[in-house]
């Protein structure tokens, strides 16, 4: 592939709706951008690529304004900008979708969007009828069908996307940058995303497109930009390029195989499941997991695929049912009995329920193994731990400048990889994986698809939760689908597809907002 | 993926770290700053020393030691991410308590008259008691009926010293043993407040019991994830913070051979100041006890050079303010740094 500039991308349109020219942006310590281009242009999707710590980000807190660049500049429709915070990018025309949501939970989702632009009555009191309609309208416009009125603590992380969206839209803003929209939505629901993102492009918007899933780039983008360690790689057309030259090029090597699924002798039944229920959420769940498998566990957001696994892992008890381990029925009442018991959980949410943020990577890492066998009396073993931690991050090759350094200094896929150590320190026989390569690079997933097949060969048993089904499909030997705290069905490997999951798993349309 | 771009920035981040000076010596070098200020203001407005006087040092340690011990309980308490504002209080109730089974058999207005010249041990170990129940309490409340910390030890605070003037109906407790008060004469409250500095300090350093407590301080669910007993441990280090209040009870009544009710009036307040300017962050998590032993020197010697000086008390505590904001200040700045980084 002939190495190319942003310059030659279709020659015919002259104007960007926004450009980034030569930013460089260092932190202490480390140079986060360096000359970096980026041109987009009116009417079209533009999908920024790049595993974790390439500069995505970083480049979009520049253009959103939260960051200022040390160098280059950011020009909108050929004007330069100088943003001193996101409320000015916001009134230039750039709107940003975090990541991480934004919204205020006890208020409604009117009161979310209209913040600060609240239209008014002739006392100066805020107008929550003229608001609502405002939010109708807009509804409308996206084709999302909520209530105004609804307080947000109510809706599913997928409805609060919606909104973010919706508020963004709502600045009639000229660009909107998006970083990874999809990352906690349903396929039914991403579906609806790309219609309004559809639509947002032929009203002539750029939008810019976050992502690390390769087939969403090319359904949804024109033209695509890959970074790689901070530098602008290579931009073209979508319709020029390969999901394989694009891996290449951000990982700068070719990923041969992104899910290396072995075929390993399954073993006995290690865990049952009998008819466990946990009112109101789950119900009637029966299952068994064998040494040496992999369950994938397959169903919308909401579906009550995370609660099994807390239920499993002691978190929330069930309400009934009952759960053999080796055939003995166990009581399992608290996170410590689980692991006593040889479960471990690779909780979904990272940040929310499993880094330590403040603390380093080894207090990261050593923490649930502080009572098995690395303590004399009360005093931990540190010298012993030391070792293991050092070798766990040896075999996990965790990218770190010490054990020391502070977790949230590291890369998403690196936490990642620390959790997994933490729970692989404790030798489970039975481990349950929620999303385990969610928001983590190509490169990063690709190992930890590989530690997976590694210890499924010696034995272990996994429950692999995961939203993206190539991932369900390419690395379960069966696949356990769920609607609504129900099972509906079990595939084998050898006959499952995208297809056949998502009839299992979807249902009528349904309002993004959680019943109670 | 181990590209040389990746690897140099590593190496950047690695030489900026051993550069970083610890917390602990940026606060001791606060601390010297302060009491060289005093010396040189000292023979500017007084001709004289204000360190060189063994006595007057000695006398500031003595006076921060009490406050001290309960800072180091209120230390570990912040560190998960809680407050106790029961401390002082309790430390009231603990001397009242301790004192009425101290006293001498000749007193004839002892409270307990036949419980009199009772070996030092036994008032010793009453007062502990109380100071842990107290904490015990204020943990369950905490733990279990998930009342915000800032409330359950507000109630503490306030029935603890309502319970330590019920006791005796207001009148101080007077008359104690000899073998009693021993235990605050001299240096001995000092002893005593480095003493339980070292055991806290390897406690928090080396033990499981400090790795949890950091833990629920980053990240309680997390915590509770990875197989800790979060309401357990949370009852354990708030009455350990309520022990240690007793304590310095103990102490505070055998330095002053009586118990009274008003005694440790706003120590809680001190307390806290000395761990958030000794670097314990109120946000959780972070927090060592070296800094919090400096922080109480620094509270010491700002008491003892305002005195020496001459200072009238109002402006001592208008200067004690600033200086606790300041180092919140400092707090929330390296905390943004530190969150800037992390982005």
């Amino acid at each position: 592939m002939a190495s190319m500039t942003a310059e030659d991308l279709n020659p015919d349109t002259a104007e960007f709706i926004l450009e980034v020219a030569d930013v460089r942006k260092a932190f202490p310590g480390v140079v986060a951008l360096d000359n970096v281009q980026l041109k987009v242009r009116p009417g079209t999707v533009h999908a920024l690529m790049g595993e974790n710590g390439a500069g995505k980000s970083t480049l979009m807190k520049i253009i959103a304004g939260i960051y200022t660049p040390d160098q280059g500049e950011v020009r909108l429709k050929g004007q330069p900008l100088t943003l001193q915070g996101p409320l000015d990018a916001l009134e230039a025309g750039i709107a940003m979708i975090h990541q991480e949501l934004n919204l205020m939970p006890f208020m409604t989702i009117a009161e979310n969007i209209w913040i600060r632009r609240e239209p008014l009555n002739a006392f100066g009191m805020i107008n929550h009828d003229k608001m609502n309609q405002m939010t109708e309208a807009l509804f409308e416009r996206l084709g999302i069908d909520m209530d105004p009125e609804t307080e947000v603590r109510k809706l599913t992380v997928a409805g609060r996307q919606m909104i973010e969206i919706a508020k963004a839209v709502s600045y009639e803003s000229d660009v909107l940058i998006m970083d990874e929209p999809t990352s906690s939505l349903a396929d039914r629901e991403v579906e609806h995303l790309f219609k309004i993102i559809s639509d947002l492009r032929a009203q002539g918007k750029g939008i810019i497109y976050i992502t690390h899933k390769m087939d969403e780039v090319f359904e949804i983008a024109d033209d695509i930009s890959v970074f790689r360690d901070g530098q602008f790689i290579y931009s073209a057309a979508a319709s020029d390029m390969t999901s394989n030259e694009i891996i290449k090029l951000m990982v700068g090597r070719e990923v041969t195989q992104m899910f290396p699924k072995e075929e390993v002798p399954i073993g006995e039944v290690v865990l049952s499941v009998h008819n466990l229920c946990l009112e109101g959420v789950f119900e009637d769940i029966s299952f068994e997991v064998r040494a040496g498998e992999i369950l994938g566990l397959a169903g919308l957001v909401g579906s009550g695929r995370t609660n099994i696994a807390e239920t499993l892992f002691g978190v929330t008890p069930p309400t009934s049912g009952s759960i053999y381990i080796d055939g003995k029925e166990e009581i399992i009442s608290s996170p410590h009995q689980a692991m006593l018991r040889g479960l471990a959980l690779l909780t979904e949410d990272r940040k929310e329920t499993g880094l330590f943020l403040g603390l380093s990577v080894e207090e990261n890492m050593e923490m649930a193994v502080l009572r098995d066998g690395y303590t004399r009396g009360t005093f931990v073993e540190q010298n012993r731990l030391d070792q293991e931690c050092d070798s766990m991050k040896e075999r996990l090759r965790v990218k770190t400048p010490s054990m020391e350094e502070r977790i949230g200094n590291l890369s998403g896929g690196n936490q990642q990889k620390v959790l997994i150590g933490r729970w692989l320190l404790t030798k489970p026989r039975i481990l349950i994986l929620d999303e385990p390569t969610r928001g983590i690079d190509v490169g990063a997933k690709a190992e930890i698809h590989k530690l997976i097949t590694e210890l499924v060969k010696q034995g272990v048993a996994v429950i692999m939760i995961s939203s993206e089904l190539p991932e369900v499909l390419g690395m379960s030997d069966r696949i356990m689908v769920m609607h609504q705290g129900r099972v509906t069905g079990f595939l084998n490997r050898s006959e499952a597809n995208q297809v056949n999951i998502m009839e299992l798993a979807s249902s009528p349309v349904e309002m993004p907002v959680i019943e109670e | 993926m181990n590209n040389t771009v990746e690897t140099t920035d590593q190496l950047e981040v690695v030489k900026k770290r051993k550069k970083k000076i610890p917390t602990e010596v940026s606060i001791f070098l606060v601390l010297v700053g302060i009491a060289l200020l005093f010396e040189v203001l000292g023979w500017i407005v007084r001709g004289d020393s204000f360190l060189m006087n063994p006595q007057r040092l000695l006398i500031m340690i003595l006076q921060m030691s009490i406050i001290g011990i309960i800072a180091i309980g209120v230390t570990q308490v912040i560190i998960t991410g809680g407050i106790d504002l029961s401390s002082g209080s309790v430390l009231a109730l603990t001397a009242m308590v301790t004192a009425s089974f101290a006293q001498q058999s000749d007193y004839l207005r002892a409270v307990y008259p036949a419980l009199t010249d009772l070996p030092w041990v036994l008032p010793l170990l009453a007062g502990l008691l109380i100071g842990a129940l107290a904490g015990l309490i204020n943990g369950a409340l905490i733990a279990f009926a998930m009342i915000p910390p800032f409330i359950a030890t507000l109630g503490m605070m306030v029935s603890a010293r309502g319970m330590a003037r019920a006791y005796t109906d207001g009148q101080p407790v007077s008359m104690l043993t000899d073998q009693f008060t021993w235990i605050g004469s001299g240096a001995n409250p000092v002893i005593i407040f480095l003493a339980v500095a070292v055991l806290f300090h390897i406690a928090l350093k080396y033990t499981r019991y400090g790795k949890y407590t950091y833990a629920i301080g980053a990240n309680p669910q997390a915590a509770r994830v990875s197989g800790i007993n979060v309401r357990r441990h949370l009852i354990m280090v708030y009455a350990i913070a309520g022990l240690l209040a007793g304590l310095a009870g103990v102490v505070a009544s055998a330095r002053a051979g009586t118990g009274q009710a008003g005694m440790g009036l706003m120590y809680e307040l001190d307390a806290i100041a000395a761990a958030v300017i000794g670097g314990t962050s109120l946000a959780g998590g972070v927090g060592r006890i070296a800094g919090t032993v400096i922080g109480a020197l620094i509270l010491g010697v700002m008491l003892s050079g305002f005195t020496f000086l001459g200072v009238d008390a109002y402006y001592q505590d208008i200067v004690k303010g600033a200086i606790i904001i300041a180092a919140v200040v400092i707090d929330q700045t390296r905390q943004r740094r530190r969150l800037k980084a992390a982005a």
